[in-house]
């Protein structure tokens, strides 16, 4: 496909070149060379991955170029979590090509395959394998049709670096004179022969991403840096609250203030403000922020605690579990335990708040996003605009890290609205701190009840759970009532609630214990809860993990049990006990000081992903703050593709989840969210964060790999919580974990400074 | 409103003819087309937009009046690479370390280092910590970024 004219930036030349060349994606690796040949058998794969399934074709996934490189399509997008380089790595090893010969295109309509949402952890499993078997597939096809053209045999041939040769290496071919400018359209078919994992190069290695190097010469195109000829500048003002409808806005007022205001775009109560220079943009927003006249809008709870207003709102009830039986009484000597744990609403806090790019022009919209989903987004903006969905071009551009759904698919439609009405100038909108803060869905408040039974001789019979909840997933996926300006245009479209029905099932993720308990019930209640909210990185299993495993050092200690052999005892699975084990060796090597505590937690994430264990030494200041926790992790995620990858995600997983449990919560009052930027929502700075000690991982390359980025985040949680009790006999339920909760109030003193 | 005015960036002098009253970050962004410089938050508080103002000192420029840096040198994270295309031992320090996920932030942790390293070339783990405090990073790469800025000061 030719690239699209508009593809026109003010970027110094050799950086712009390379940007349109390689569509978002440089390639600048080391060459390493090798040479296997064809005469080697290799493992065969049992099963494609459902992104395969759904687009079958080689050359959905992997293009030959004739300057003899290829170019792996992704239907993910870079999130910061280093899937480019992981299809990079997989492609590269299968067709054994250096890694500087093979580029990525990254999510884009029409042009990558569809893979819907980039999330849950699922791009290697999904994405990186499908590039794998389509390259292996590439790889048998380019072999076959080469030995055609040179009248030999299969094993008479080489394959490396794009070139096959005879193994006399009198006669060869580059892929591109196989193919002759055509391209591989053969269905990828079981079965495949795999490269054997002991030739590999580049997979399970600690590979250098090649973005990093444009990212410290800021050559790497965000989204924010998209800067187009003859382009607006736009910001959106946003309601003063949840459901404010617009009173007044006085346009010539504000068009006086602001000389550089270009146009005043209003649709019921969205409001955009566009501008030739980005500063008069956001100058506009700010006056026209204290002009504007709204209605108060929903009234948010305030008066009670926040776990007893959720658990009282009406639900609707969704069985998770139920096994055995409760209608026993406990026999003698058993004991019984219950506890109530709870987690508040949490930001993605994206650093960069949302910003997309958006121009129509010839009855075509083009829209640049860091949305996780461009074609789903495309759906959603043709329901929106009501324009035919071939009329829509998305294309994703990596962004600020999002962990999961924040503004960006909102930006989208604010500029593909404001496109619309500004046709043939691209408008870019660029979201406030503010809009990002007070808008984006956040990650939900939950309330979590578990009661379990213990026999006498300390294991668990029975457990029993019950997870307050709203929904996790408020993904536009197709539809426009769940992007924001829909809901407040002059004919709005509220969006309905998946609730129990939301089919990501994020509320009860990881709510059933990987223990084996031989009776167990676990139900989950999805109420509508006061804010705006959608999936945050783990969704519910961040508060599921952490209730279980605080849960789970509340038995142990009530069982008289060191808490890892409490945990091994109710374990099956080996490649579990092998995680927590080797937790327990690192917990049991740590020397604690007077007033430390040190506490562990575990899960295997979906309880089918990667296995995370996380031990915590803490101590507390004066004051009572978590100070600088140290923290270990040991992983396993089956295959390892990018040892480095899975290291930084793990790393940056217990230090954001600290942060979570030590620091953060959405403030509302009865008038709407009070957490409008970083000062009343704070997160980590440098001098709180934790010391990483140590992630350990532990590498099964016969097996399949397993999704990572998330799965730290609940057992850190629990694990700081653990260590929080040994270190204070403190045992904290209602997270975040504050000071006012870990220290006496007469002790705690004023945080000099 | 609108006014000439002469900036002095990466070594370089650069005309523009903009409102006095425009913070640097707008300035140099759409103006001077330098993208290492990030909006995060407008209100100085995250550390995206960090500049290094008269070689030594790091600074947010997304609420500094262009005006009020006539008189003094600007230099953004592309002015940290060399003429000649190589690299500061700190941008190199963190490739070596792979600090950055989404790395909409290294800037901050970059310009926030340089400035650090200009003033202490042996800072400690406290300086460090200390020197970035401005910075937010939700991808938290921290201790890499703590470990690049020491691995750059043994150079």
């Amino acid at each position: 496909m030719p690239q699209p004219s508009f593809l026109v930036f003010s970027l110094p030349p050799t950086s712009r070149r390379d940007f349109l060349k390689n569509a978002g994606c440089l390639t600048i690796g080391f060459a390493l060379l090798g040479l296997a040949t064809e005469a080697t058998g290799g493992p065969l794969a049992d099963e494609l991955p459902g992104s395969l399934q759904d687009n079958p074709r080689i050359n959905a996934w992997l293009e030959v170029l004739s300057d003899g490189r290829v170019r792996v399509l992704t239907g993910k997008i870079e999130l910061g979590q280093g899937i480019r380089t992981a299809v990079q790595q997989v492609a590269a090893e299968e067709l054994d090509m250096s890694l500087n010969k093979v580029e990525v295109a990254l999510a884009e309509t029409d042009r990558t395959p569809d893979e819907r949402y980039t999330a849950g952890s699922a791009s290697i499993e999904q994405s990186a394998m499908s590039v794998r078997y389509a390259a292996a597939a590439a790889r048998q096809k380019l072999l076959t049709l080469a030995a055609q053209k040179l009248g030999t045999k299969l094993t008479q041939l080489t394959l490396a670096d794009g070139l096959i040769q005879t193994k006399d290496k009198k006669r060869q071919l580059t892929f591109a004179q196989v193919l002759n400018g055509a391209q591989l359209t053969d269905e990828v078919r079981l079965p495949i022969k795999l490269k054997p994992k002991n030739q590999y190069r580049y997979v399970g290695k600690a590979v250098h991403r090649q973005e990093i190097e444009r990212m410290v010469r800021a050559e790497e195109w965000y989204v924010q840096d998209l800067r187009f000829p003859n382009m607006l500048h736009a910001r959106v003002l946003r309601p003063a609250n949840y459901e404010s409808k617009l009173v007044k806005l006085d346009e010539a007022e504000l068009k006086r203030l602001v000389p550089g205001l270009l146009k005043v775009h209003i649709d019921g109560s969205f409001v955009g403000l566009l501008a030739e220079q980005e500063y008069h943009a956001k100058l506009a927003q700010d006056y026209a922020k204290l002009h504007a006249q709204w209605t108060p809008g929903r009234t948010l709870p305030t008066g009670q605690p926040l776990p007893d207003y959720l658990r009282k709102l009406p639900n609707t009830p969704k069985p998770v579990a139920n096994q055995g039986s409760f209608d026993t009484p406990p026999a003698a000597g058993a004991t019984t335990l219950q506890a109530s744990y709870f987690k508040p609403y949490l930001m993605h806090g994206s650093i960069g708040p949302s910003c997309a790019v958006a121009l129509f022009d010839q009855g075509k919209l083009h829209v640049w996003t860091h949305s996780q989903g461009v074609y789903p987004l495309r759906e959603s903006l043709a329901d929106l605009l009501k324009l035919p969905m071939e009329t829509i071009h998305v294309k994703g551009v990596p962004g600020s890290g999002c962990y999961g759904h924040n503004g960006a698919d909102d930006a989208a439609a604010d500029a593909a609205l404001l496109a619309v009405a500004t046709p043939g100038r691209h408008v870019r909108v660029q979201w406030a701190r503010e809009d990002e803060h007070a808008w984006e869905p956040y990650g939900s408040a939950m309330v979590i009840d578990i009661s379990a039974r213990l026999d006498p001789s300390g294991r668990i019979t029975h457990w029993q759970q019950q997870v307050w909840t709203d929904t996790h997933s408020s993904r536009p996926n197709g539809q426009a009532d769940k992007l924001l300006p829909t809901q407040y245009l002059a004919q709005p479209r509220m969006p309905k609630n998946d609730g129990a029905a939301d089919f990501s099932a994020g509320g009860y993720r990881n709510a059933e214990p990987l223990y084996v308990v031989p009776n167990l019930k676990v139900d989950a209640y999805f109420f509508e809860g006061p804010l705006r909210v959608s999936a945050l990185r783990s969704l519910g299993a961040y508060a599921n993990v952490f209730a279980i495993e605080s849960f789970m050092d509340e038995l142990a200690e009530k069982a008289k049990q060191d808490p890892w052999e409490f945990r091994l005892a109710h374990l099956q699975d080996e490649r579990a006990k092998a995680v927590v084990r080797k937790a327990q060796e690192i917990a049991s090597q740590q020397q604690l000081a007077e007033g430390e505590g040190l506490g562990g937690a575990f899960a295997q994430y979906k309880n089918k992903a990667a296995y995370v264990a996380v031990v915590a030494k803490v101590r507390i200041k004066e004051e009572g703050t978590v100070y600088r926790p140290q923290l270990w992790a040991v992983i396993d995620s089956g295959e390892v593709i990018n040892l480095d990858g899975i290291k930084n995600q793990t790393e940056g997983g217990l230090i954001q989840a600290a942060s979570w449990t030590t620091t953060e919560e959405v403030v509302f009052d009865a008038h709407g969210v009070r957490s409008r930027q970083w000062e009343s929502y704070p997160i980590y700075r440098f001098d709180e964060v934790p010391y990483i000690m140590g992630v350990t991982v532990l590498d099964y390359p016969n097996k399949p790999p397993l999704g990572a980025g998330e799965a730290a985040q609940g057992p850190t949680a629990a694990a700081l919580a653990n260590a929080v009790y040994r270190a204070t006999g403190k045992r904290v339920r209602e997270l975040p974990l504050r000071p006012e909760k870990l220290v006496d109030e007469p002790e705690r003193r004023q945080q000099p400074g | 409103m609108e006014a000439d005015l002469t900036l002095h960036v990466n070594g370089q002098p650069h005309a523009v003819r903009v409102d006095p009253a425009t913070p640097l970050l707008y300035v140099l962004r759409n103006q001077l087309a330098l993208n290492g410089p990030k909006f995060g938050c407008g209100l100085q508080q995250c550390g995206a937009c960090m500049v290094v103002l008269n070689g030594n000192l790091a600074w947010p420029s997304c609420q500094l009046p262009v005006s009020e840096v006539l008189h003094m040198t600007v230099t953004t994270l592309e002015g940290l690479t060399r003429p000649d295309g190589s690299l500061h031992p700190l941008q190199q320090a963190f490739i070596d370390e792979q600090v950055p996920q989404c790395g909409y932030c290294l800037n901050g942790m970059v310009m926030c280092g340089a400035a650090l390293l200009a003033q202490d070339a042996k800072p400690n783990e406290e300086e460090i910590r200390n020197s970035l405090y401005r910075v937010l990073c939700r991808c938290s790469v921290h201790s890499r970024a703590i470990k690049a800025i020491k691995r750059a000061s043994e150079v």
